[in-house]
């Protein structure tokens, strides 16, 4: 159903729209000649140019970051899952030994800052001979992600009636059979959106993928953006376009799948 | 039914365990492992690692570069997490009126809290150059705003405000769509006005959200590291450096461990005694478990 807007839904819209001036104030910059960056005339630019985004892809480190970023999101998004899915449906359905200790540790951890526990992650992951590679950093932003994710997940499959997995039991069904064919498919919607917010924070993670990175090998996007070189002056309209690049997953999640995304970020406060 | 529970006892251990192995080695353990550190004096490029007790912690008690930045770290919580419920509440509640564009307005507010801290840092260091900056070109002055010790932490607070205060106004906006619309109507019913409705019918209503939100908020506000190395690396003259900004410098700029570890356990003690005394007022209030 689609409802006329009236002007207070305007008023709304435009003032949400200022608050986001900075986003598109980069993306005008980005398509702007370095000509025109110092000495701004109008809100577009007079010649609108692709120079920036060229050679970003072409002569700078942005596509292996772009590539190191989404293998490491999501690699990371996929261990968190593969090990808190499980332990989620323990602690909200089986009798678990120190169960509470349990849940304890697990909201104490995701209030861990990143910046105590770095120095003794490097020193672990550089003993390992780790360091500069996707999998340090799977390991490091496994210990953020995988609180939050099992905290989120044991809420969902909370919500859901017991009854269903009695179901199955009487059926002769194993745990991991009712985890899999009865839990998993009524929480699908719920794990789409912990797995939207893992992926996110994994993304977006600076701290750990600045210290334990040292080249292209395993870089990800905000390394890269953070050290953009500028060999005399700064490029304004490269990093620009590194800037929009670097965005550009969070912000299609943001529009294309913002239901999922929102009821993950509302399920972990509202639940009380 | 003892057979049934053993078997579920069973299958519990072994569905937490992994997880639980993964955390203890990943989060427990360096955190427990950086207590160790700060107990040391530890700088790797000279192989010195050796036992000197509390002597980093009694070196911060007198360290004016220490208590600088607890002072900068406090300021910037204080005033980006205050800024941002007060501004986070008023776009929920605007929000709360919206009858079209809904979906449109989310997506203009989550743009800027789905966006990489760093990201934010590129995009608010441009908008405050001096000569061609969007900020400057608006108020028609010429503010170097990141060079000005007098600007740089404002400049910075509001870069923080810009980012999260979207995430303010989603929890609020979420649990005003949770009230049934007889609350407002009762109270419009009862000749409240707007003030008055504000007063004694939404903040009342709102207040569990508005605790929560201030917890997550103020432990992530006092954690920030991102923004503040890349915008302004703590610069000019110190005026922007953080807790987290000084323990990363000395961990691994200046490569002394053991005392970046020390600046470290002192957020942690921080952080942990912040979510401790937010734990006490939720209980008391009947909020959590």
């Amino acid at each position: 159903m689609r409802r006329r807007l009236r002007a207070g839904d305007v008023a709304v819209l435009l003032v949400l729209a200022a608050w986001a001036t900075p986003y598109f104030w980069q993306l005008r910059t980005s398509f702007t000649p370095d000509v025109e960056l110092l000495a701004v005339r109008s809100v577009l630019p007079d010649a609108p140019t692709l120079i920036h985004y060229q050679a970003v892809l072409e002569r700078s480190v942005m596509p292996e970051a772009l590539g190191n970023s989404l293998a490491v999101a999501s690699l990371t998004t996929l261990v968190a899952l593969a090990l808190g899915l499980p332990a989620a449906y323990g602690i909200a359905r089986l009798p678990v030994p120190g169960k509470g200790l349990l849940l304890l540790g697990i909201i104490a951890c995701t209030a861990f800052p990143q910046i105590a526990t770095v120095s003794p992650l490097y020193l672990l992951l550089r003993a390992l001979g780790l360091r500069d590679t996707w999998t340090a950093l799977v390991l490091a932003n496994t210990s953020f992600a995988l609180p939050l994710l099992i905290w989120l997940l044991a809420g969902f499959i909370r919500e859901i009636p017991v009854e269903l997995e009695e179901a199955a039991f009487l059926d002769g069904a194993g745990r991991l059979r009712v985890l899999g064919l009865v839990v998993l498919p009524l929480i699908a919607p719920g794990v789409a959106s912990a797995a939207l917010l893992t992926f996110l924070a994994a993304w977006n993670e600076f701290l750990f993928a600045y210290t334990f990175t040292a080249t292209e090998a395993s870089r990800t996007v905000p390394v890269a953006l953070a050290l953009f070189p500028g060999v005399f002056e700064i490029p304004w309209g490269d990093i620009a376009a590194a800037s929009i690049l670097a965005s550009l997953l969070p912000v299609l999640i943001v529009i294309g799948l913002q239901r999922w995304l929102v009821r993950g970020l509302v399920a972990g406060a509202l639940k009380e | 039914m003892t057979a049934r529970r053993r078997a579920d006892r069973r299958a519990g251990l072994a569905f937490v365990a992994p997880a639980a192995v993964a955390l203890a080695a990943l989060a427990l353990y360096p955190s427990l492992w950086v207590l160790w550190l700060s107990l040391q004096r530890r700088v790797p490029i000279f192989g010195i690692a050796h036992f000197v007790g509390l002597d980093h912690y009694a070196f911060l008690a007198t360290d004016p570069r220490f208590w600088n930045a607890v002072r900068v770290t406090l300021v910037f919580t204080g005033a980006s997490v205050a800024l941002e419920l007060a501004l986070g509440l008023a776009v929920a509640l605007a929000l709360q009126r919206q009858r079209a564009g809904r979906r449109l307005a989310l997506s203009l507010l989550l743009l800027a809290w789905a966006l990489p801290a760093v990201v934010t840092a590129r995009l608010f260091e441009w908008l405050y150059h001096p000569a061609a900056g969007l900020v400057n070109l608006l108020l028609g002055q010429p503010l170097n705003w990141l060079g000005d010790p007098g600007l740089a932490l404002p400049g910075l607070i509001a870069a923080d405000v810009w980012r999260t205060m979207p995430f303010v106004a989603l929890l609020c906006y979420a649990r005003l769509l949770t009230i049934p619309a007889e609350v407002w109507e009762a109270a419009r019913v009862d000749g409240a006005g707007p003030l008055a409705t504000l007063r004694f019918v939404t903040l009342p209503l709102l207040r569990s959200i508005l605790l929560v939100a201030l917890l997550f908020r103020t432990l992530d506000a006092l954690r920030a590291f991102d923004l503040m190395f890349v915008l302004t690396g703590g610069g000019p003259a110190g005026t922007t450096e953080t807790l987290t900004v000084y323990a990363y410098r000395s961990l691994f700029q200046t490569l002394q461990l053991g005392f970046g570890a020390a600046i470290g356990v002192v957020i942690f003690a921080l952080v942990m005694a912040v979510a401790a005394g937010y734990l006490r007022v939720l209980r008391r209030e009947g909020l959590a478990a």
